[in-house]
């Protein structure tokens, strides 16, 4: 058999059996009625013990979702969803109030445990080599925010972070203690009448993080949040705010995990992002939701607006993602490059194999004078999967100056998927730079035939072309995390546990 | 017994005969030279032993030590002491040559049942190899391959054959693509890894590789078949008379 024949078959063999992360916990959890209506949307509020504001900017969005309609522009088919089949709120039900980590349930605990997310607070070390010639990891920690559900769960490291000043909590309690700066900011970038999924989650959103990092605070550890989706029928809709104030930086990591389930689950999540002055926020994704089973059944639609606002001068937005979950992803976090001289990043690695669907991308939107921004996206497609590129640079009249480098690469892993490539360009400015490259490839035979001959299995070679096919943008993440979600590919690709 | 047994090997590519009952019998320690014209399936012979998908055997037998090659995957082959030195060595981009080498060394070891090497034991070793064979360092560090020239990249495989110490070599073409200077120093890389327990077969058109690395034995190919085995003056004497007077022999 031919080794990219051979190749083709190991990875269409492929079964649900390789998704390490598709146990169930099972747990009491307080469930509000299914379906959608305007008494799931108080009921919601209300569990969360909302100020009234809150619950009138929920009620305005969800009148404003009967009015939409489902967006189908995007290149993925899937069967009509039906929203009153869903349970909008699932939360793991409380035994008594919790003061500390330790009261927490202990089946969650040892649910993140399963997951390798240490909730107690430690410092995150274990199993991370240094690369040749590197600098030893230095003693660094992560502060945790974990979602179970509808809930966040636990926070780590709260003392640490409040000595710098930075609010790090869940988005819940944010709307309580710090009204002030969630009425400011929520919103404002990715506003509740947006698009079909952002309003629907404006609406019953339950819980995320919320970050805020105060005037020149260099944020003293890597933030993260893990979300986890346990409950059957359950959609997903977190919501996560970020503001890093002038001259401050924070870099913030979200992996998402979700158990085996033969129906489908929707997972509509918003994400906003707000830079000030000289700030510079670092966002990372490494999305590892269930993608459903070797014929397509199951898997979690993944239907997310992330967007970040440079609004002030000179600041700066990074989006780094490893996307190899889903059984369908519609996401394009993008940049609105309001402040002069601002810039923005968008590195991205997408994965699909079986009958995934994959519609990702960016948009940089240039509105200030000598804004720049750069766009890194390797997409890789196997199996029957189909993977598209989807993207808008554009440059407003006023942009004077803007640059923008875009670098679209595919990588083709058989002959039974696709990959897509759809790059929007609007400049409507005359002094504006945009370079774009796209290339398509696929792993070439005598490529396998060389690695194999070196004595490399025929996966350990597929792993090896596919890690130096992204090289450029797992570099971008976190150590920690790119170790992760090194092994995260030769995974999804492969079918051996590294 | 033989080292590499090569016995009335036919084989065929998409319908179409290009082996016509080949065999070969090299011993350790022996060096094989392997002439022909282009097309009398000299690179096939070389791509069989080493086990790429794409051609059929539909006789004969390849035996390693005793042992049914033909029954094995390219990389136990590779584990076992095959190694083959490509014409076109491909490109990785992204993937560095010291990361590359030391996958590929780990897994010829664990395949054989041994331990895996170490990062910084591996790192010692390579630039020990490097060094002995006059390998600039930045080499490892560079993807493997990307934007080498034709001697380096032939420079590169010779580290890998020092590096995974083989006990049978076939060295395809590898004067092609090279000037003058640039195959001097990679026949002195590969005289410098010949070695009693090793035999290499080294595939060329030309006598001039055979001024640098002068074999035992001589065989001229045509038409998919060994049509005349001989001393190093075998080569010589293609030289002078060409290879049109085996045309008729095969």
């Amino acid at each position: 058999m031919p080794a990219v024949q051979e190749t083709v078959e190991r990875v269409r063999r492929i079964d649900v059996d390789q998704y390490r992360y598709g146990f169930e916990t099972l747990i009491e959890s307080d469930k509000a009625p299914k379906g959608l209506s305007e008494d799931t949307v108080r009921f919601i509020s209300a569990k969360k013990n909302e100020p009234a504001w809150m619950l009138e900017w929920r009620l305005e969005a969800f009148r404003r979702w009967l009015t939409m309609t489902e967006p189908t522009w995007a290149r993925v088919d899937y069967p009509k969803i039906d929203y009153q089949d869903i349970y909008y709120y699932a939360a793991p039900k409380p035994k008594k109030t919790l003061s500390s980590i330790d009261e927490i349930d202990p089946e969650i605990l040892k649910t993140y445990e399963k997951l390798g997310i240490p909730l107690r607070e430690v410092a995150i070390l274990e199993g991370v080599e240094p690369p040749p010639g590197g600098a030893p990891s230095a003693n660094r920690k992560i502060a945790v925010d974990a979602v179970f559900d509808s809930v966040s769960v636990a926070t780590t490291f709260q003392k640490e972070l409040k000595a710098a000043g930075v609010i790090f909590m869940p988005i819940s309690e944010a709307i309580r203690e710090h009204p002030e700066l969630v009425q400011k900011y929520l919103g404002s970038v990715v506003p509740t009448s947006d698009n079909y999924f952002a309003t629907l989650n404006s609406a019953v959103f339950s819980d995320g993080s919320f970050v805020y990092v105060p005037e020149g605070v260099r944020c003293p550890m890597e933030l993260s949040t893990y979300f986890r989706i346990n409950e059957r029928n359950t959609g997903q809709f977190e919501r996560t705010l970020i503001i890093a104030d002038k001259g401050s930086y924070v870099s913030y990591l979200e992996g998402c995990t979700a158990p085996q389930r033969d129906e489908n689950q929707l997972h509509a999540a918003v994400v906003e992002l707000v830079a000030l002055d000289d700030a510079e926020i670092k966002y990372s994704t490494v999305q590892n939701w269930y993608p459903g089973n070797s014929e397509g059944k199951g898997g979690i639609y993944n239907f997310v607006t992330k967007r970040g606002d440079c609004r002030g001068r000179n600041s700066k937005i990074s989006w780094t993602q490893v996307e190899t979950g889903s059984a369908i992803t519609w996401k394009y976090p993008s940049c609105i490059l309001r402040g002069d001289n601002s810039s923005g990043e968008f590195y991205s690695i997408a994965i699909s194999n079986g009958f995934q669907q994959v519609d990702s991308g960016t948009k940089m939107i240039h509105l200030g004078k000598n804004t720049s921004s750069r766009i890194i996206s390797k997409g890789i497609a196997a199996g029957k999967s189909q993977n598209t590129y989807r993207g808008l640079v554009s440059a407003h009249r006023k942009a004077t100056g803007a640059r923008n480098y875009t670098a679209c690469d595919s990588l083709l892993i058989g002959d039974k998927c696709g990959a897509h490539t759809v790059p929007y360009v609007e400049a409507k400015n005359s002094s504006a730079t945009f370079e774009h490259e796209a290339t398509t490839s696929k792993i070439s035979e005598d490529v396998l035939f060389y690695c194999i001959q070196r004595g490399l299995s025929q996966e350990e070679a597929v792993g090896l072309v596919v890690n130096g096919f992204v090289k450029d943008v797992l570099q971008q993440l976190p150590m920690e995390f790119a170790v992760e979600a090194q092994k995260l590919i030769s995974i999804s690709l492969e079918g051996s546990v590294g | 017994m033989s080292l590499l047994e090569v016995k009335d090997l036919k084989v065929r590519v998409d319908e179409r005969e290009i082996l016509h009952g080949l065999s070969l019998s090299v011993n350790p320690g022996e060096v094989h030279a392997i002439m022909g014209p282009n097309g009398s399936g000299k690179s096939t012979l070389s791509h069989v032993i080493a086990g790429k998908p794409g051609y059929e055997v539909t006789g004969g037998q390849i035996l390693f030590r005793g042992e049914d090659l033909l029954e094995m995957d390219p990389n136990e082959r590779a584990a076992k002491g095959v190694f083959l030195a490509f014409q076109y060595p491909v490109e990785i981009p992204g993937v560095t040559t010291w990361n590359f080498l030391h996958a590929a060394l780990n897994a010829q070891r664990k395949a054989r049942g041994e331990d895996e090497i170490s990062s910084p034991a591996f790192l010692k070793k390579v630039r020990e190899v490097a060094k002995s064979l006059n390998i600039p360092q930045d080499m490892l560090k560079r993807g493997v391959n990307v934007g080498f020239s034709g001697g380096e990249k032939k420079r590169n495989e010779i580290l890998q054959m020092a590096l995974f110490e083989p006990a049978v070599c076939i060295l395809d073409e590898m004067d092609s693509g090279l000037d003058i200077d640039a195959l001097r120093i990679a026949a002195d890389g590969v005289n410098a890894l010949r070695s009693p327990d090793r035999a290499m077969v080294v595939i060329t058109h030309y006598q001039r590789l055979l001024n640098y690395i002068v074999p035992d034995v001589v065989h001229v190919m045509s038409k998919g078949r060994v049509v005349k085995s001989g001393g190093k003056e075998l080569a010589l004497e293609l030289e002078e008379s060409g290879y049109a007077q085996f045309e008729d022999a095969a």
